[in-house]
């Protein structure tokens, strides 16, 4: 039993990383109708984005300590960050300590900025060309985007703790009336579980209950008539387009303690997006979240030694054969509407 | 001419010219000057990869260029066919005749079992289809598999594989009955040094092969319905005809080109890995074919090339060499320079990789050979009675 609830627990933050990428990705496959191979690339660039700041804050400056020496017997040279010597070394630390969950402020307005000015000037000339364009033209994006980043950051892994206080793990076994330590989960996961829901919840209940949502609704529904009743669409899509970008932005900043980010942790994740993507129905936003755990709690049952044993190397290819059969048995996915991408 | 109307067969004579005098062709500057260190092409190990990376794109074009389905799983194919030759060197011998037959065959049955699944999705559908079977190729290779693909260390012939066709006399390379690959004959003229490698002739006769077979199915009735199914494959379905035949004819070629040029890779060095079918690698195939030309005859082998031709001398540029060339300048210009171009060079091949093939696909979706034709159509109409301008251009 506590094997069981550990792995669901396991799967819910992959899940989680899916679901908030395969959302942005359905975001504007329903809206504007785009096949976005770059949205990976948007992921990567909100978990370098945590990157970027981590290393702004830690920029400092040098002082020279006559009370103490180093090891030659020198005078010590100190390395003060600026934002201790402006906040104060007690506040500059806690700044330093918090820079991942602080690079969600950051990674809002940049990610809509970056999301608004692709949607601008690359891809609105896209819509009127086949699929395979669109494709390929995102996919040359994300290429040229990861390699930027490893151009600027080096090919490595960049690590970006979490804050002191998530460090560690929680008891969930006890919380269950199991005994204590028997099912342990990092407390980190454990709040990146529920920012996804958050976000979850935010863009759900944006599109549900604002008037703005509701005509972006209308407009995926059907966009030609939306458009005659004298409503700029356009501007709406290509708002919504900058929201899914900062939807991807703020999973990328979330997931760099869990998994350091690297330049090609965008293309490993957006080709399992997809995967999750097309399980849940092309253009359904349930789906794609639904898909998204779903296929994060498989690939964690995947892995453990059970099941191994009866079928190995099941792991590696459990979210590959779950979309094979899906395809074939239902091929509009899990929830997909009738109609999108049938022709 | 052999079944090609006049237009096709100069192409065809073209390109097998091109093909056979290749180590003439691409060593236009004496060898051991600056030009021809950093320009030249003739040296075997990269006019291999031109003609197996041409081989396998042209495979690809009869696939995307005829039916319009895009597979983004392509590496696969290329991936069990080098397994399959490298098999072979393992239990009969280092004769390359076993070794691409059957990874050839292998490729086929595998492009049968992929197709067959994959081809009732179409459009994105399908795309993500073949990458997913790809991937899952990928992983099983590095997991599973290991005991046949040998995991990370990749594949190799050891002293203690059986190779029981191996005689006593018999070459320890990959050899065409005693004619060994690697093995090639140098001619040296007055400074320039040409090579001519046994390897490298093989694959261009497959080449060859490989491009009139190519011409035949463009040209065919076969090639026609393809066509027809990209135009409209509603309509075909409406007029009575089961598409589903065609499509898996063409997937099942393309597959077995693919597998074809697995083969030839394993046999210029016989030793292979699972990175031959990462998806990067498919992507790579996508990217040649779209320089190149989608569609056309030409463009996948002109793709092919450019691109393995612009990896080999970006990736040998660096900043030393960007000094050099820029020495007449005044210093401070030479120094932006260098540091624009910089991220560009060396290691940065892949972003100007991206960068090209972006600018391909947003100015001219038709490839080079589309641009070439525009080129060429601005020369025909500024001077009408130029007839002989017509035959510069490729013919499709």
């Amino acid at each position: 039993m506590d094997a069981f609830i550990l792995q669901i627990l396991n799967g819910l933050d992959k899940g989680s990383a899916y679901a908030l990428i395969a959302l942005g990705l359905t975001l504007i496959f329903g809206t504007l109708g785009v096949v976005n191979f770059a949205h990976g690339a948007l992921f990567m660039i909100g978990a370098f984005c945590a990157v970027t700041l981590q290393k702004i804050f830690g920029i400092s400056f040098q002082t020279i300590d006559d009370t103490q020496t180093d090891f030659l017997g020198n005078p010590l040279k100190v390395d003060t960050p600026y934002i201790e010597a402006w906040f104060g070394p007690e506040m500059g630390m806690a700044i330093q300590d918090w820079s991942v969950p602080l690079a969600i402020l950051l990674v809002i307005p940049v990610m809509f900025f970056l999301g608004w000015v692709m949607e601008r000037g690359l891809i609105k000339h896209f819509y009127s060309r086949p699929h395979a364009d669109q494709i390929l033209v995102t996919f040359g994006l994300a290429i040229v985007v990861g390699e930027l980043i490893k151009a600027f950051y080096g090919a490595n892994p960049i690590q970006t703790p979490a804050p002191d206080m998530f460090l560690g793990t929680v008891d969930v076994g006890a919380w269950l009336g199991m005994d204590s330590g028997a099912v342990a989960y990092p407390k980190w996961r454990m709040v990146y579980f529920a920012f996804s829901l958050v976000t979850i919840g935010a863009v759900f209940a944006f599109l549900q209950f604002t008037t703005f949502g509701m005509v972006v609704r209308a407009g995926m529904a059907d966009r030609e008539t939306v458009g005659l009743l004298g409503i700029d669409i356009d501007k709406r899509f290509t708002f919504m387009f900058g929201l899914a970008a900062a939807v991807a932005g703020m999973a990328g900043v979330m997931y760099t303690p869990i998994l350091s980010p690297h330049y090609n942790i965008g293309m490993d994740f957006l080709v399992l997006s997809f995967v999750v993507v097309v399980v849940g129905g092309m253009g359904s936003l349930p789906g794609a979240v639904l898909a998204g755990f779903m296929l994060g709690i498989l690939q964690s049952f995947a892995s453990m030694n059970e099941v191994k044993a009866v079928i190995p190397g099941i792991d590696q290819i459990i979210i590959y054969l779950v979309a094979i059969i899906i395809l074939l048995t239902r091929p509009r996915g899990l929830m997909g509407r009738k109609g999108v991408m049938e022709e | 001419m052999l079944g090609l109307n006049s237009r096709d067969f100069k192409l065809f004579i073209v390109v097998c010219l091109m093909a056979l005098a290749a180590p003439i062709l691409l060593n236009p500057f004496p060898t051991a000057s600056a030009l021809g260190e950093s320009f030249n092409a003739g040296y075997p190990a990269l006019m291999q990869r031109f003609v197996i990376f041409g081989i396998l794109v042209i495979g690809f074009n009869i696939l995307f260029g005829l039916t319009g389905y895009l597979s983004f799983g392509h590496a696969a194919f290329l991936g069990v066919g080098s397994y399959a030759a490298v098999w072979m060197f393992k239990l009969l011998s280092y004769n390359v005749v076993p070794a691409i037959i059957l990874s050839v065959i292998v490729a086929g049955l595998f492009a049968v079992v992929i197709g067959y699944v994959s081809l009732r999705r179409s459009g994105i559908y399908f795309s993500i289809l073949t990458l997913a079977f790809a991937q899952m190729s990928y992983q099983l290779a590095y997991s599973v598999f290991t005991p046949l693909t040998n995991g990370e260390t990749g594949l190799q012939v050891y002293n203690d594989d059986p190779q029981i066709l191996m005689g006593a006399n018999s070459p320890t390379s990959p050899h065409f009955f005693g004619l060994e690959m690697n093995s090639q004959y140098t001619l040296d003229i007055s400074g320039w040094s040409f090579v001519f490698q046994n390897g490298y002739y093989l694959s261009a006769i497959f080449l060859i092969l490989g491009f009139y077979l190519s011409i035949r199915i463009f040209r065919s009735p076969t090639g026609l319905m393809l066509r027809a199914i990209k135009s409209n494959q509603t309509r075909m379905s409406y007029t009575g005809i089961n598409t589903k035949p065609y499509m898996l004819a063409a997937f099942v070629i393309s597959g077995m080109y693919a597998g074809l040029a697995g083969g030839l890779l394993a046999a210029m060095d016989p030793l292979t890995g699972a990175e031959r079918m990462f998806w990067t690698a498919s992507g790579e195939i996508v990217v040649m074919a779209i320089l190149g030309g989608v569609g056309t005859l030409i463009g996948p082998v002109l793709g092919a090339g450019i691109i393995k031709y612009l990896e080999n001398i970006v990736s040998k540029i660096n900043d030393s060499i960007l000094h050099q060339w820029f020495a007449f300048m005044p210093d401070w210009l030479e120094g932006v320079l260098v540091t624009i171009i910089h991220p560009f060079i060396g290691k940065g091949w892949h972003l100007t990789l991206g960068l090209l093939f972006m600018a391909v696909v947003i100015f001219l979706p038709g490839g080079l050979v589309q641009g070439g034709q525009k080129i060429g159509g601005l020369f025909r109409r500024k001077k009408t009675d130029d007839a002989a301008d017509g035959a510069k251009t490729p013919a499709e």
